[in-house]
């Protein structure tokens, strides 16, 4: 068999997290009974006008900068013709000729290394509407709710050539853009949406194979699976003589297998042509550097930063700064004076294991820096113990509840007082004869077990170095 | 007393006095319709109870003095591509027959402001296509100066009902000479303003970067009363300008001294009716006596213009008509359980031929292969011929022009010979491509008894020189009513 080397381009479809749609001022939240976020423009209405949405302008300008493009500072919507019930105009306002960003890259990181992956464009679009196939009444619903959402595609060069690449490429555009605000990027739910080019060539050739596109792949899982699919599909063409034949498949992830949409004969001709209803849309020098100017650090940044200023382990750091809503929590709280490595501690140990826990990402992280530099502070003055403050931060990370408050009302502070810890570790003696004899005996497992029964029997709330401390005490006296 | 003899301006200043009420100003427009529309059907939709209800709230806001608009009261009828709220809107089409919009367009909702009551939708050819309305589904308008003649299209609707005295005044849209060439056929005025200058919102879209709504009125003084009432700068439409002036009025100076007039030879050669042509140099005669400066030049690229226009307008149409597919309104196919044949059959029956005909040219033109031979080479005829103006506008303040070859042709007679019918937009067309502000006023008659046009052509944002221009002109004669207002009127006095 040949040696084949898979060459893949992304289009990447990303909904902005405007609060109004592209063309209108209707909302884009997400949910409302079919068809309550319409007008006569996201509709498609006899004489209805798009006036563009500025802050998707902004969001578009954002993204093509943290992603190294160069920014169209004229550009132009097209007109996407095609019939479909979903598109209400029956063509979609898009970019084609004129596109707001070109020739961008970004670098991602696989365990083979560091690698550069070129961005052909990004362009600005309206999302369409929604239809709903209504089986027991046999008719066709549609919901126009969606219609007029704002998206940018960010088309990516042929430059990756696994899954794992792929993979890498998604997640560091998702963490930009979910960085810059301008999505939430959830795959599941479709503000992020990618469509898979790919193609096979002989190792070491130079000319691109034919290739196909892949629909609907709603998770990196299954974006893995469509892509080591249609490799083995690809390959058993080649090998038993065939063709690939140009065309569009739809992956069903279910039975991991992708089907025709259609081919490329079928494929229609959207007749292009600029947006007569929209001015072009003019970048003023001004408003980029304003732009510039508001983007925030992003990650990789950070990362430099973190490595100088903080005393924490790189691991560490990439997993704080993978998400902006855990990063700025980490910066905020210490900010309020707290050790960057004490603050780490709990979001990379409680945090993370509790995020695990609820099957939550990181960006849905809720409570208040201030709560767990609190929580800190409890903790070093010796009011709580850890134990203690693994609990209350539970309830923290749940509630976001103030732990000052929490510990008062629940009577959870530590115990410090030295006679009442002496005197219940004489009770715990006294009742557990068989493991002092133990002790004496060379078991020092015993001495663990008398610990814990003093901290049972003081509700947790003593400080275990001191129940150590004592035991040991009067153990050797 | 005959209210509808007067003009806009005349007749709201009688309703200001009180010498008039609004509803017997909007009653002797109602009984003009009812006496000529029989043979004329200037009108698609006559909205007789909403007119007396519009006239009832607008005379209590007189009395109240909380409207004190220039046009408080006038009967006005608009171009059934222009949006209404709760009133039927067609566009002439059977794919419209029942679509009643929710929303009126921005020029209408400027029209209420001033007070004017709305008494109909008039007639056009299907989505503004055409030269005659004889396009349009609900059948044809008739020239109310001789009735086996058109009105000119596509807004002869609105031109014969100001001609017919239906109705104070009117507005229309020009994509390509729409609004001009049935004013001259009508013998009225009709003015197309500089593109950007009426908000779009509202109408529906033929060519949406030529379209633009104008009035249509007896004469340049309401002509330039109405523009300023319906221009404004309209966040709703993206390529609505904020311009430097609104104040149309101020320009009704009877004064062309000095004033730079460019006669195009291009435009007075072959294919020109002579007495059209002798008509207009009779004018420019005159306007020459009255002090302005008169030369001939050569504007260049004219004979490109229809190509580009009919390229550039048929493939926004083609896009634009899309949406009117049976899906959410209009007019939808008995055959409709399968998709493609619901969108197929709802267009096949829904639109007209010539529509279709426009459809497919324009769908031909974006098509892949040809995008750059045709509409990327118009859209470069297009900007030539803008240098083109813009060149003559350094040396002329107006362009005097004919309006169309000839007068109004006889029913019938254009649509057996389309390209015919095409060539004729010849002179009005550049406007539209250009973006210019062009008028144009009745300049006599021809032997067969049919008003001709002259029209006046300015820069861009200079409709001041052309109101000018055209209203010193008017002072010069007299408006001439046709033959069916003038008869009738004798009968009844």
């Amino acid at each position: 068999m040949k040696q084949y080397e898979t060459v893949i381009g992304l289009e990447v479809h990303v909904e902005l997290a405007t609060k109004t749609k592209i063309f209108c001022s209707c909302s884009t939240a997400f949910g409302g009974a079919p068809n309550t976020h319409t007008c006569p423009v996201c509709t498609g209405m006899p004489g209805s006008l798009p006036v563009l949405n500025k802050k998707v302008v902004e969001y578009a300008m954002a993204v093509g900068l943290a992603t190294n493009c160069k920014i169209n500072q004229y550009c132009k919507f097209d007109r996407k013709n095609y019939f479909y019930p979903d598109n209400p105009q029956n063509y979609q306002i898009s970019q084609l000729y004129l596109p707001i960003c070109r020739d961008g890259k970004i670098e991602i990181e696989t365990a083979s290394g560091k690698k550069e992956i070129g961005i052909y464009e990004i362009h600005m679009e309206e999302d369409a509407g929604k239809l709903i196939h209504d089986e027991w009444d046999d008719c066709s619903l549609v919901d126009y709710n969606r219609s007029g959402v704002p998206l940018i595609e960010i088309v990516s060069k042929p430059d990756m050539c696994s899954a794992e690449e792929v993979i890498a490429y998604l997640n560091k555009l998702k963490r930009i853009i979910q960085y810059l605000g301008a999505s939430d990027c959830k795959l599941q739910e479709g503000s992020m949406r990618a469509d898979v080019n790919l193609s096979l060539r002989e190792l070491g050739a130079k000319a691109y194979g034919t290739r196909t596109e892949m629909k609907n792949l709603n998770s990196f899982k299954a974006i893995t699976r469509a892509i080591e699919g249609e490799r083995a599909r690809q390959i058993e063409l080649l090998e038993s003589g065939k063709q690939v034949v140009q065309e569009t498949r739809r992956w069903d992830d279910n039975k991991e297998y992708s089907y025709t949409m259609r081919s490329k004969e079928d494929a229609q001709d959207y007749r292009y042509f600029p947006e007569p209803d929209l001015v072009p849309i003019v970048i003023s020098d001004q408003w980029l550097q304003q732009i510039k100017e508001q983007q925030p650090e992003l990650q990789d940044e950070k990362i430099v930063r973190y490595k100088k200023e903080y005393q924490i382990p790189e691991y560490d750091i990439l997993i704080l700064t993978s998400s902006k809503k855990m990063a700025d929590l980490f910066e905020d709280t210490i900010a309020l004076g707290k050790k960057p490595k004490e603050v780490s501690n709990w979001l990379m140990g409680e945090a993370m294991r509790l995020l695990k826990e609820e099957e939550k990402e990181a960006d849905e992280i809720s409570f208040s820096p201030i709560h767990l530099a609190k929580l800190i502070d409890l903790l070093e003055k010796g009011i709580i113990n850890r134990t203690v403050a693994k609990e209350v931060f539970e309830v923290i990370f749940r509630e976001d509840i103030d732990p000052e408050q929490y510990v008062e009302e629940r009577g959870l502070k530590a115990v410090n007082d030295e006679g009442m810890i002496r005197k219940m570790i004489e009770e715990v003696i006294q009742t557990n004869h068989q493991s002092v004899v133990d002790y004496y005996a060379g078991k020092k497992k015993a001495m663990g077990f008398l610990v814990g029964q003093t901290m049972k029997a003081m509700k947790g709330k003593a400080d275990p170095g001191m129940v150590n401390r004592i035991l040991e005490e009067i153990l050797n006296q | 007393m005959d209210e509808m003899a007067l003009t806009a301006l005349e007749l709201a200043k009688k309703i200001r006095k009180k010498e008039i009420s609004v509803w017997e100003a909007v009653k002797a427009a109602l009984i003009n319709i009812e006496k000529r529309e029989d043979i004329l059907h200037g009108y698609i939709t006559v909205d007789q109870e909403g007119a007396k209800k519009r006239a009832e709230i607008v005379q209590k806001r007189i009395d109240a003095k909380e409207l004190l608009g220039v046009f408080a009261g006038v009967p006005v009828a608009v171009k059934d591509n222009i949006c209404t709220k709760g009133i039927l809107t067609t566009c002439s089409s059977k794919i419209l027959e029942n679509f009643i919009p929710t929303y009126s367009a921005e020029a209408i909702l400027n029209l209420e402001r001033a007070g004017a009551v709305l008494i109909g939708k008039t007639n056009m050819d299907e989505f503004a296509m055409g030269s005659t309305t004889e396009t349009s589904y609900y059948g044809v308008t008739r020239n109310p100066w001789d009735i086996e003649h058109v009105p000119g299209g596509s807004s002869g609707g609105s031109c014969a009902a100001v001609a017919a005295e239906e109705c104070s005044f009117a507005l229309g849209s020009d994509t390509g000479g729409s609004i001009r060439q049935p004013s001259s056929f009508c013998g009225v005025t009709g003015l197309k303003p500089t593109y950007g200058t009426v908000s779009r919102y509202g109408l529906i879209a033929y060519a949406s970067s030529l379209d633009q709504i104008g009035p249509i009125a007896k004469d340049v003084s309401d002509c330039a009363a109405i523009l300023e009432t319906i221009a404004s700068y309209d966040p709703k439409d993206s390529t609505s300008v904020k311009r430097k002036y609104y104040n149309f009025t101020s320009a009704l100076v009877e004064d062309v001294a000095g004033l730079r007039i460019g006669i195009p030879k291009d435009y007075f050669g072959e294919g020109l009716d002579l007495e059209v042509k002798r008509a207009i140099e009779h004018a420019v005669k005159v306007l020459e006596e009255r002090g302005a400066f008169v030369e001939e030049f050569d504007l260049s690229f004219v004979e490109y213009a229809i190509p580009a226009y009919y390229i550039i307008a048929s493939a926004e149409a083609s896009s634009n008509l899309a949406r009117f597919d049976g899906v959410k309104y209009g007019y939808r196919t008995k055959d409709d359980t399968r998709l493609h044949q619901m969108y197929k059959k709802t267009r096949s029956e829904g639109f007209g031929a010539e529509v279709k005909k426009r459809i497919m040219l324009g769908s031909f033109v974006l098509s892949s292969g040809y995008y750059d031979a045709y509409y990327l080479k118009a859209l470069k005829t297009k900007t030539l011929i803008k240098k083109a103006f813009d060149r003559a506008f350094e040396k002329y303040d107006v362009i005097v022009a004919p309006v169309a070859p000839t007068t109004a042709p006889k029913l019938g007679e254009s649509l057996c010979d389309p390209l015919k019918m095409y060539l004729g937009d010849i002179y009005t067309i550049s406007a539209n491509l250009a973006g210019l502000p062009g008028i144009s006023v009745p300049c006599g008659v021809d032997k067969k008894g049919l008003p001709i046009g002259m029209q006046l052509i300015g820069n861009c944002f200079e409709e001041d020189k052309v109101i000018r221009a055209a209203y010193t002109w008017e002072r010069s004669q007299e408006y001439k009513r046709c033959p069916i207002v003038k008869e009738e009127t004798k009968l009844y006095c």
